[in-house]
């Protein structure tokens, strides 16, 4: 490759989060600063460009943290993120339980069932999402399958709709394939002759899976449980179809703030902690990874 | 001693297996084990005996590590029996066999320093802390890593994580050290020190060693005794003197070391000499269990056993005449290829033991080959 080619295929990525990470973000970032108008668009100041520089002092002088103060104010902000990032993070840790022996079993297996196993993992791709998260309605309403199938068995009926159950089942549910594949990915890489030297050593299978696999694949633990938490905290479509009226998540409240008050600068100071919350642990994970995920 | 000859060059009186009444460590008894329609390992019966170094030499796929495999438990025999102290050790997984590997690939833990790898098999034994760190130092003391021990494997050299595997299998003691491969990935110089560190890490432990290689030379330097094996069979066991000069049959022969073989039919046998005529020439060789007269048999003449010359070696047998087409100079060597019939090249090597010679040899000169009738093997397959 020539010099130049591979200069721009070094920046190449850059304009691309440039153009699609850093302005939309700066955009954000200043609604966020404004102040919410009845009028169109609906947020204050505009930058008067024909002010020339005048303009944009004005312009900037007019941004304030006055939305940010009303995040910490009022309590339902703070519940929302808190309630957010608890179901998330029940969720992560269910999907973990799940995930984990799931991707386990599929790297022990022959590869002809292993390809099968795989494909059954990312076949729900295959279908919208919004139909799936529906079809869950129609097995958690109070006549729906669930019940019928409970019914048949004699045992009382539950409701599970529009509770938070619902919700951590509807989020374990959707994610699942992003909690398996990045795990499938650690395990499969795995060399066995490391579980057969611990064997070789005195560990028992039990104790080389504990000694050796699993440390081993921490760092699939830590991709599946990033890719998962990570848009789960933010989750919106979710807990608006399965979560009742109590179930208060970010993703809903930013709806909410954006659609139905009309208030942008809300709704942008809303996903701009919550990105930010979200990115400060990547960060330290990033700079002082633990020994084992190098 | 005089009068009878010995085979080989070396005198040693470790010989265990010459002892009717010692009982072997292992034993294997009539072992086979099939993959699906190969089999990889076919009615093989061997002793191996406490403190011997020994060598399952052979090409890839002819067995050797799934036999190594199956001592360590990580494969089951379909058929035969493995005795360790005269007891079957089928239902002992491989985590309770006193039997370590120290694998190919190495296996070292990465996320482990050196020292918790030498450890590990310590720790699985429950031994009290301090004696797993005394251990561990006197380990990579032996293995000359003292001080590496809180490094990480990805920060050794090939050589020291190839130090590290081979400490962390002796530091529990076990009754069999299995060596798969163990200086494969190790460049040539770092590879013949090694060897002789494996020669004095055995002697010094005392304990029994079974090495698995592809090497020849690796398995007559290292081993007390070398099973060579072809198609999951072996071929023949003995000390790599035997091995070497004694070939069972023309496979061993040309498996370890270089070997000019003749096809011919025994004429007549006198006393412990055997008379051969072939297309090539008539020859004599010295054989105490010849075949039987009129049977073809081959003769086997190692090229470091060929006289080479420009004059013509006095009439009679065992001397065949050629041009030479290649010499190969290895500097303590040097190997001549004579073509004693269109495509026929027979292989004869020279040492070099002086540094000027008077009339060197190049290519396309006419020159004799001759050996003692000593020299050659009749072999019967």
């Amino acid at each position: 490759m020539k010099p130049e080619r591979a200069a721009l295929a070094a920046v190449a990525p850059y304009l691309w989060l440039l153009a699609f990470f850093a302005v939309p973000f700066l955009l954000v970032a200043k609604l966020s600063l404004s102040d919410s108008v009845l009028a169109m668009p609906p947020y204050a100041p505009q930058i008067d460009l024909s002010r020339g520089a005048d303009g944009v002092r004005a312009f900037l002088a007019a941004l304030d943290l006055e939305t940010y103060l009303r995040l910490v104010r009022d309590h339902l902000y703070l519940d929302a993120y808190l309630s957010s990032l608890r179901l998330a993070a029940t969720g992560t840790v269910i999907l973990l339980l799940i995930g984990y022996p799931i991707a386990y079993g599929i790297t022990r297996c022959a590869p002809g069932p292993r390809q099968a196993l795989l494909m059954a993992v990312i076949l729900p791709f295959w279908t919208s999402f919004l139909i799936r998260i529906y079809a869950w309605i129609a097995i958690l309403k109070p006549q729906g399958l669930l019940n019928a199938a409970l019914g048949a068995l004699g045992l009382e009926p539950v409701n599970l709709l529009n509770t938070e159950a619902a919700v951590i089942l509807g989020l374990v549910y959707a994610y699942l394939p992003f909690m398996v594949l990045p795990l499938y990915a650690v395990l499969t890489r795995q060399d066995e002759s490391l579980i057969e030297a611990a064997q070789d050593l005195g560990a028992s299978p039990t104790r080389a899976f504990w000694t050796v696999t699993v440390p081993l694949s921490l760092p699939g633990v830590a991709a599946g449980a990033l890719l998962c938490f990570i848009p789960m905290a933010g989750e919106f479509v979710i807990p608006d179809l399965l979560g009742g009226s109590e179930t208060l998540m970010l993703g809903k409240v930013i709806w909410i703030e954006f659609f139905a008050n009309r208030d942008w600068p809300a709704a942008s100071a809303v996903a701009i902690v919550l990105l930010v919350t979200l990115l400060v642990p990547i960060m330290l994970l990033e700079r002082a990874p633990p020994k084992v995920l190098r | 001693m005089t009068g009878r000859l010995q085979i080989g060059a070396i005198r040693s009186s470790f010989a265990p297996w010459e002892d009717p009444l010692l009982k072997p460590l292992v034993r294997f008894e009539a072992v086979s084990k099939r993959f699906g329609e190969t089999a990889a390992v076919s009615e093989v019966s061997l002793a191996i005996y406490e403190g011997e170094f020994f060598a399952l030499l052979g090409p890839s796929g002819c067995g050797k590590t799934t036999l190594m495999r199956m001592l360590a438990g990580f494969e089951t025999p379909d058929a035969g029996r493995i005795l360790l102290d005269g007891e079957d050790i089928a239902p002992l997984p491989p985590h309770r066999r006193p039997v370590h590997m120290m694998f190919q690939s190495y296996a070292l833990f990465p996320h482990l320093t050196v020292a918790q790898n030498v450890a590990f098999g310590l720790k699985q034994r429950g031994d009290p802390k301090a004696e797993i760190d005394a251990r561990v130092d006197e380990m990579l003391g032996l293995v000359k890593l003292a001080g590496l021990g809180r490094r990480r494997p990805d920060q050794l050299s090939g050589g020291q994580r190839q130090r590290v595997a081979l400490a962390r299998a002796i530091a529990p003691s076990p009754r069999i050290l299995l060596l798969d491969e163990p200086l494969a990935a190790l460049d040539r110089k770092l590879r013949e020190e090694t060897r002789v560190e494996l020669m004095a890490l055995q002697q010094t432990l005392g304990m029994t060693f079974v090495i698995v290689t592809h090497d020849q030379d690796e398995a007559m330097v290292l081993a007390d005794r070398i099973a060579v094996m072809r198609d999951g069979e072996v071929a023949q066991v003995g000390r790599p003197a035997e091995i070497y000069e004694a070939p069972a049959d023309r496979y061993v022969a040309g498996f370890v070391g270089d070997v000019n073989l003749f096809e011919a039919r025994l004429d007549s046998v006198d006393g412990g000499r055997v008379r051969l005529a072939s297309p090539e020439g008539r020859f004599e060789a010295d054989d105490d269990d010849p075949p039987e007269v009129g049977a073809t048999a081959w003769l086997a003449v190692r090229p470091e056993k060929m006289r080479l010359t420009v004059e013509p070696p006095p009439e009679g047998p065992n001397r065949l005449s050629g041009r030479i087409s290649d010499i190969g100079y290895l500097g303590d060597w040097t190997t001549y290829g004579v073509e004693i019939a269109p495509g026929r090249v027979i292989r004869a090597a020279r040492a070099n033991a002086a540094r000027r010679v008077e009339a060197p040899l190049g290519w396309d000169d006419q020159v004799w080959l001759a050996f003692a009738p000593d020299a050659a093997v009749v072999l019967k397959r």
